[in-house]
């Protein structure tokens, strides 16, 4: 039985961002996903988006750690080296009523201590975003975008770096309490630690009640979204929210400009019965562009170069409507055990702050000595797109493979391909590579870059072809070998 | 970064980049290079192991990768430089090319350039086909690769959307290599790849053909586990009570073809929204002076045949550019449209008087129509057609007179 101090369930950005920030500790620290990369689950399927605060009740978690994490966003991208930029947001109001919700969510932003706010009449807005139909918008300075898939892997790497172990494609099946440790088991083998963290998002009452005796219900929400083509990029320069439903909990559909110079349109909201069920459907694709073109009539209709959707983990069922807060609940039967529910919106801009909170309860438990050896910083990962031609000759010269184009229409290189094969948590599927350097993220979405990709796995890491994987443990991509070669 | 000076720099060394590398080579051009982002020549066809190529232009039948190696040894033999693994990453004005490959970065400085990039496939999301995201959704060409060229089977429970030649000729090479094809999938009343194909990749081998029905959903949370597939109006609405259950590993999706054009965009090279491609004169030079189109970026053509024979024509008006004997262009001329019935018309602007050679698709099959081009309501040509089809390309000459250059802005043809 491998043994550690704390471990933590769920490699999404909560799971690794705690992860992290354990790390600058001394204890042993696991955490386990059960899919085959960290950022598997809603961590790597939402906005994108690093929320100022304007949108939570004062006085909530929801409304402190987004504030907090807020202003973490910039040093840990400094640090982790993972794309971030304050482009600001609109929150824009159609008539007088939306108006005064616009007035109403000032107030609040204000309250929680967001800075800068200002309401901005259709005149000056039609200067700064002349694409944008609307009355007047709140302006949102502190809002910023990242990649939340990259800002996740980069915690879980750097975790990695300073001795966190990782334990991909590991689905924890029980956990029990034994006298001073719990047992964690999995179908790989069963492991022991003093601190257990649920930390399982979507899949946390799964978790939550393989320990307690209560019980407690999600009510999974999906989001869908569109992705449309880098050539659009111009038609807005910061994020464009409509006034948030109130009733059903969520912010709208809303246009987002990404870190790679895409447009992401959505979510939608919707409520579901199975947990992981992430489809697109046909109905909300064409609302999805209908309401962004309420917003922006100029975007085009056949722009969409992808499709995807992530599930909220809410707590606050459909007819309660509204955002219930997040839920730290410590175990009241166990101590050690701690559970983190329903981190739904704004999950990703509060987890840096949730996990130095989680931190702090931790150390009640586990002496927290620091790690001599932690090392905070990483490099920025050198992308051969972003590169001045001189730039990319000298690299090439000194490696020839940063000079072999593998994905032709994000332009990323064999020696991109290969550093992200060669990662330090072993995450070997097709979107491993995609996420972490972009390889069939492009307007092909990976008709071409596939099979080298294939090629290189088989090559550099010595997989069979029938075991290549996409996504999920079962999601291999071939059947074999079409012939058998007989020398 | 190194710098070189080439005289006709073509990007793309499939069928008609070699085609038109070796025809400007034969007009005596002296330096001749085709920069190609692969690791061989030949492009898409090096994984066309079907036959069937070189019908029309040679008369003898061969396969895609004989074909290619033709090309490949005449282009050789006339003394082209061939450059493998060597991708454009820019094209700047004044026909200036920044390119990639493992020796560094090198910026070519050409005379005249030839735009041979060919072509890419439509995703899924070209359609928003809604359902699951599971592995086991491969676009046509990328399972034909898979197959043929790394010996990896995709899939063994098969279904094709799209009618398109390539997920044709899948569906029969899926067959021959044990998988169980459920059917092609075809939105239109009428296959989109060419009846010739149908017969020989579809109904020699008893594969269904669903016409007028499209995938309505895509289920597996892991791999593809199964697809829904369902009768459309006209309007494209699901047909109540049509829809089926169609349990299946793998869905290919043959949905068409775009011309890669990301290049040309970046020199603001003049696209036509019909074809895909950049808009041309008689000449094939484009908007751009001194950058020449041919083969699948300038229209997605239906043989490589007849690719090969305009690659060729495009070879030669390049190396008459580099060889100052015609100035550019793009300047004055008529405007060639596609009218009633017509989908796209290459060449779209005729600048000299003479028998120009056009090509057109039509819009839907029909029998017994007439093809007409008429300029200020005068005809010009008239042609009877006992039965056309959009999956055949129509050539025809048309014979523009000084006059009508002096006159005409607009010359139209129509099928009806």
């Amino acid at each position: 039985m491998s043994s550690y101090d704390i471990a933590i369930i769920g490699g999404g950005i909560v799971g690794c961002a705690l992860a992290r920030q354990l790390s600058r500790y001394s204890p042993r620290v696991a955490v386990f996903e059960k899919g085959p990369d960290v950022s598997s689950g809603t961590s790597k399927a939402n906005s994108g988006v690093i929320h100022s605060g304007i949108n939570s009740r004062p006085g909530t978690l929801k409304a402190q750690f987004c504030v907090q994490g807020n202003t973490l966003f910039s040093s840990l991208a400094n640090e982790l080296g993972f794309h971030l930029r304050w482009v600001g947001k609109y929150v824009i109001a159609k008539n007088d009523k939306e108006r005064k919700e616009l007035e109403r969510l000032q107030q609040v932003g204000q309250r929680n201590g967001v800075n800068g706010l200002e309401i901005h009449e259709k005149e000056l807005i039609a200067k700064k975003e002349p694409n944008v139909t609307c009355e007047a918008g709140l302006w949102v300075p502190t809002a910023g975008i990242v990649l939340p898939y990259e800002v996740t892997i980069a915690l879980a790497e750097n975790a990695a770096k300073n001795g966190v172990h990782f334990h991909l494609l590991t689905t924890v099946t029980g956990i029990k309490k034994r006298q001073n440790f719990f047992s964690i088991k999995t179908p790989k083998k069963e492991f022991s630690a003093k601190v257990v963290i649920n930390a399982a998002g979507i899949n946390c009452n799964d978790i939550y009640s393989m320990v307690e005796s209560s019980e407690f219900t999600i009510y999974p929400c999906r989001g869908e979204y569109l992705i449309l083509d880098k050539i659009y990029h111009s038609l807005l320069k910061s994020m464009i929210y409509p006034v948030p439903d109130r009733e059903l909990g969520v912010l709208g559909v809303h246009i987002t400009p990404t870190i790679e110079g895409n447009i992401i349109l959505g979510p939608s909201a919707e409520y579901i019965n199975k947990l992981a069920d992430t489809r697109t459907t046909h109905h909300t694709m064409k609302l999805l562009l209908k309401e962004a073109q309420d917003i922006i009539p100029s975007l085009p209709h056949k722009g969409t170069i992808a499709a995807y959707a992530g599930v909220r983990c809410k707590i606050a069922s459909p007819e309660e409507g509204g955002m219930a807060d997040f839920q730290i609940i410590e175990s009241p039967e166990y101590q050690g055990m701690i559970h983190l529910l329903g981190i739904e919106s704004p999950g990703l801009t509060a987890a840096p702050a949730l996990a130095n909170h989680v931190v702090d309860l931790i150390s009640h438990d586990v002496p927290l000595k620091p790690n001599d050896q932690f090392q905070p910083c990483q490099p920025k990962k050198t992308r051969f797109a972003d590169m001045s031609p001189s730039q990319q000759h000298d690299l090439i010269k000194q490696d020839k493979r940063w000079g072999r184009v593998i994905c032709r229409c994000e332009h990323v290189t064999e020696a991109e391909v290969l550093q992200a094969l060669h990662n330090p948590l072993g995450a070997h599927s097709i979107s491993a590579v995609k996420y972490r350097c972009r390889a069939g993220m492009g307007r092909c979405q990976g008709g071409f870059c596939t099979q080298h990709i294939i090629r290189l796995m088989q090559e550099e890491l010595g997989l069979d072809v029938a075991d290549i994987i996409l996504k999920s443990e079962k999601s291999n991509m071939f059947t074999g070998k079409t012939r058998e070669i007989h020398s | 970064m190194t710098s070189t000076h080439v005289d006709v720099a073509v990007i793309g060394g499939g069928p008609a980049g070699l085609a038109a590398a070796s025809m400007a080579k034969q007009q005596g051009v002296e330096k001749v290079v085709i920069y190609d982002r692969n690791d061989w020549m030949g492009g898409i066809l090096f994984q066309c192991i079907h036959d069937g190529f070189g019908v029309e232009e040679l008369g003898t039948s061969m396969t895609g990768t004989e074909y290619a190696e033709m090309y490949v040894h005449q282009a050789v033999a006339d003394g082209v430089d061939l450059v493998q693994g060597a991708m454009v990453l820019s094209l700047q004005p004044n026909r200036r090319l920044i390119v990639v490959h493992t020796k560094g970065i090198e910026e070519i400085q050409a005379k005249a350039i030839i735009l041979a990039m060919g072509c890419r496939e439509r995703t899924r999301w070209s359609c928003m086909l809604p359902g699951t995201r599971p592995s086991g959704i491969y676009t046509a060409g990328v399972a034909q690769a898979l197959i043929n060229v790394y010996n990896i089977m995709p899939g063994k429970d098969v279904i094709i959307l799209g009618s398109g030649d390539v997920g044709l000729i899948m569906a029969r090479r899926l067959k021959f290599e044990g998988a169980t094809v459920h059917g092609v999938v075809e939105l239109l009343p009428y296959a989109s790849g060419l009846p010739r194909n149908v017969v020989q990749c579809l109904d020699d081998y008893d594969i269904p053909l669903y016409l007028n029905h499209t995938i309505t959903d895509i289920e597996g949370s892991e791999r593809l586990t199964q697809v829904t597939i369902a009768q459309m109006t006209e309007k494209g609405e699901c047909v109540p009570g049509s829809e089926k259950i169609i349990p299946c590993d793998t869905v290919l999706l043959s949905l068409g073809l775009i011309p890669e054009n990301e290049l040309s965009k970046q020199v603001g090279i003049q696209l036509d929204p019909l074809t895909g491609g950049p808009k041309v004169s008689e000449r094939y030079e484009t908007s751009s002076p001194g950058i020449f189109a041919c083969g699948n970026c300038l229209q997605v053509y239906d043989t490589v045949d007849m690719l090969a024979i305009d690659a060729k024509e495009v070879g030669k008006q390049a190396a008459l550019f580099t060889q100052s004997k015609q100035p550019s262009s793009q300047t004055t001329g008529i405007n060639l449209q596609a009218g009633d019935g017509v989908q796209y018309i290459v060449p779209q602007k005729i600048t000299r008087p003479g028998k120009i050679r056009c090509t057109l698709r039509v819009k839907k099959p029909q029998k017994n129509v007439i093809l007409k081009a008429t300029s200020k309501d005068k005809e010009i040509i008239t042609k009877k057609q006992r039965f056309v089809n959009p999956a055949n390309m129509i050539s025809f000459s048309v014979p523009i007179s000084e006059k009508m250059l002096d006159e005409a802005k607009v010359v139209e043809v129509v099928v009806l």
